[in-house]
């Protein structure tokens, strides 16, 4: 099979690491070749975070390159934005409509765009907004967005329900396995 | 069991595997994990040392005493460390020794870009250069073999992409080997008589290791179609096999230093083009140059910066992915001082006195940026605190009423003490700031050797800042708490008119420690806020202006009060919501 490839972006201290770590396990219990690559240190005081998550027979590159997703998993919108040039042509955005300003925004230096799912959309991207803040409100915990998202990108791939569900009892701490796990539903079931 | 893990990780379970003793470190981005996941390890003792020379002279002990020890450390943290490295590569070791470094191309979170290849040439040290999480766990252990086969410490170079990238791993069982300690001045005492007589066994050894490069597997030939060869080695071995799959030969350097020659030039002759793929500088294609051997490299790939599969297919002539753009200007969303960090409230005061700030490796070295935009300087770790004395000593009383170097607690115990010894002994009237948050930082909340705690936790020695500063004869040192705007502002002022060096230490724990308590998140009652916008001034990501009027982000205001001492209007009010 042909490597596949999401990217998982976001503000620093959103969450997007228990996402990576989640599709890590699952994947490698599928029995794929994975790899998965962070970047920690300084970018995560507040800044764009990226991570990358690679699975096929056999993976070679750590990290995935400009027209190469077939997903990017956005915690915000900007973000997501910011990444477009990674998606494959034919790809899936699946994104938080969250919109948090960045510095130079809050400063007055820059302007945050305007209508940017819109604008994605046009772009000829497939685009899969969703208010996941909401959804994670709903499910008993805004810091669940994490999993939000990933029940809505459990649409684009083809894994079995048991897969998700074991990833998710393997990664999340107990004391918040029903909030994850309804978060996850919500994500899935949107629509 | 195949598990996923990280690059680090898995080097620490290499290392566990091959009986390490002994690890002594300081943090440093993209190393740090390496030594965080051996503390998870009961039966392997290990430390959070001041610095990088400190760590790496204990490991030294620990090897000598005969047990296998290791130290690790970011690129820059290896020139803190050369000291001994360039020595100990005479006098070898007893038990083995491994030191990790490692690379930050691209300088996700480094201030240079600087290659460690240079390090293991100069001091005449072996280089071992794992390509992923697999490579990392078995060059560790191998790392062991050939320290303890060949009588010398040996370098394990990790980079950003293999230190903190997952993959596969199998780990195996631990074995400790123990060697006993013996006596031996003409190995251990570096002094001229012995050292001329150990350089020319650093020569054998350099010729045995070229030998070992040839033979041992450690570099390996992927012969594929002989058009195209390539030699590569850590992350760009991955982008180059992205890209060409088995349609190229490879020759995968395992082992970056000696390099090979036979090896090389057997490769060469078999392939129509040659290329060297190595990120940084071009160490492996001026060895295969020096050989004589027709070859491409940097005239085809940067210098600067990371490599990636495209930049590689487009060099090489692979296929190159293409992505699509909005038309949109997309902002920057650079690091951030977290909302309630500490440093906020100390930079804003030297921003609204105009002082010069020359300033220091950790997290507050962003306080370079705007809104607070007051650090002019940052070199590397302790220079803040050097350099204020030579700044102040040029530009004398202008420059000592309006200058201040700030340091964090551990930036200032790693090398800012030496810089104060320099201001207290030859007498510069300097003020220095230590920015104590009673923790590393940056790297991820280390504990270091003002906390208190040591790497797992437990209660440890603990130096206080105060008694040190005045033993070392600082008359003038003062305690500020940086959530204070005024007494911060008064205290600076005093000690900047003082016509005596003077210490400040702005003495509040990281906001993001477990420890510190959240208080009430602020709201704006938009009644009273007029959107004068005197709250922005302090870089606050919590704050924004929507509609003429601030707001605060409930999420993430940890309720630290200093926007309050802003209003003039009193428009911040709690939400009496304790998080």
């Amino acid at each position: 099979m042909e490597t596949k490839n999401i990217m998982i972006v976001g503000v620093g201290g959103q969450g997007s690491l228990l996402a990576s770590k989640l599709l890590g396990y699952l994947l490698l219990n599928e029995g794929y070749d994975v790899k998965v690559s962070e970047v920690h240190g300084m970018s995560q005081r507040g800044g764009s975070v990226v991570t990358y998550v690679r699975w096929g027979e056999r993976v070679a590159s750590p990290v995935i390159d400009e027209g190469e997703a077939d997903c990017i998993v956005s915690f915000e919108l900007l973000e997501a934005a910011r990444t477009l040039p990674y998606l494959k042509k034919d790809g899936t955005i699946v994104t938080n409509t969250q919109q948090i300003d960045p510095m130079p925004v809050v400063t007055g230096a820059a302007e945050y765009p305007a209508g940017l799912e819109e604008k994605l959309k046009a772009s000829g991207a497939k685009v899969d907004a969703l208010d996941c803040v909401a959804l994670a409100k709903e499910a008993g915990a805004v810091k669940a967005v994490n999993l939000v998202l990933l029940g809505r990108l459990s649409h684009y791939f083809d894994f079995p329900d048991e897969a998700w569900e074991k990833a998710i009892e393997a990664c999340v701490p107990p004391k918040f396995l029903e909030v994850n796990k309804k978060a996850f539903r919500l994500g899935k079931e949107y629509r | 069991m195949k598990q996923l893990m990280l690059g680090n990780k898995a080097a620490a379970r290499g290392l566990y595997e091959a009986g390490v003793c002994f690890a002594s470190s300081y943090p440093g981005t993209p190393s740090t994990e390496i030594t965080e996941e051996l503390a998870k390890y009961d039966d392997v003792y290990s430390e959070w040392a001041p610095n990088e020379k400190v760590a790496m002279e204990a490991a030294f002990g620990a090897s000598l005493a005969g047990k296998r020890s290791f130290c690790a450390m970011k690129h820059v943290g290896l020139n803190v460390a050369a000291d001994p490295l360039y020595t100990m590569s005479y006098t070898g070791v007893n038990a083995g020794m491994v030191i990790a470094v490692a690379d930050d191309p691209g300088m996700h979170s480094s201030q240079n870009e600087q290659d460690s290849r240079h390090h293991a040439i100069a001091s005449k040290v072996p280089m071992l250069e794992p390509s992923d999480s697999a490579e990392s766990l078995a060059f560790a252990k191998l790392a062991y073999e050939i320290s303890e086969e060949f009588d010398t410490p040996v370098l394990l170079k990790m980079c950003t992409r293999v230190a903190h990238s997952q993959s596969v791993v199998e780990t195996g069982e631990r074995k400790v080997p123990v060697k006993a300690y013996e006596k031996n001045i003409a190995k251990y005492v570096m002094m001229p008589g012995m050292a001329k007589r150990r350089h020319p066994v650093v020569e054998e050894r350099t010729k045995k290791l070229i030998q070992y490069a040839e033979v041992s597997g450690i570099n390996r030939v992927e012969m594929g179609g002989t058009k195209l060869g390539i030699i590569t080695s850590s992350t760009s071995y991955q982008y180059v096999r992205e890209v060409f799959g088995d349609s190229v030969s490879v020759l995968k350097i395992g082992m970056t230093n000696p390099l090979p020659e036979m090896l090389i030039r057997e490769f060469a002759s078999k392939v129509e083009r040659l290329v060297v793929v190595e990120e940084l500088d071009p160490i492996i294609e001026n060895h295969v140059r020096a050989l004589g051997i027709p070859v491409s490299g940097k005239d085809l790939l940067p210098i600067c910066g990371e490599f990636s599969q495209n930049m590689i297919a487009k060099a090489l002539g692979g296929e190159v992915h293409e992505g699509r753009r909005l038309s949109d200007e997309i902002p920057m969303r650079p690091p951030v001082m977290c909302p309630g960090c500490p440093h906020r409230g100390l930079f804003y005061t030297l921003k609204k006195l105009s002082c010069t700030v020359l300033g220091d490796i950790g997290c507050y070295t962003l306080g370079a940026v705007a809104p607070l935009a007051t650090i002019e300087t940052t070199l590397c770790m302790g220079a803040s605190v050097s350099s204020i004395h030579g700044f102040n000593k040029i530009l004398g009383k202008e420059s000592e009423g309006r200058t201040v170097a700030v340091i964090g607690d551990s930036t200032f115990m790693h090398s800012g003490m030496t810089g104060l010894a320099n201001i207290a002994y030859n007498g510069s009237n300097s003020t220095v700031i230590i920015l104590d948050n009673s923790i590393t930082g940056m790297t991820g909340h280390q504990q270091n050797p003002t906390t208190g705690y040591n790497i797992k936790g437990d209660p440890a020695g603990k130096i206080d800042l105060e008694s040190l500063c005045r033993s070392m004869g600082f008359n003038r040192v003062s305690v500020v708490d940086p959530y204070n705007l005024a007494e911060c502002e008064t205290v600076i002022k005093e000690e900047l008119s003082a016509e005596e060096p003077s210490v400040i230490i702005s003495r509040r724990p990281c906001a993001l420690l477990k420890y510190v308590k959240r208080k009430a998140s602020l709201r704006v009652n938009p009644d009273t806020c007029v959107g004068c916008k005197s709250c922005m001034h302090i870089g606050c990501p919590a704050i924004s202006i929507k509609d003429g009027k601030a707001r605060v982000d409930e999420t993430l205001c940890v309720g630290c009060g200093v926007c309050t001492q802003l209003c003039k209007l009193g428009a911040f009010e709690s939400t009496g919501k304790e998080d």
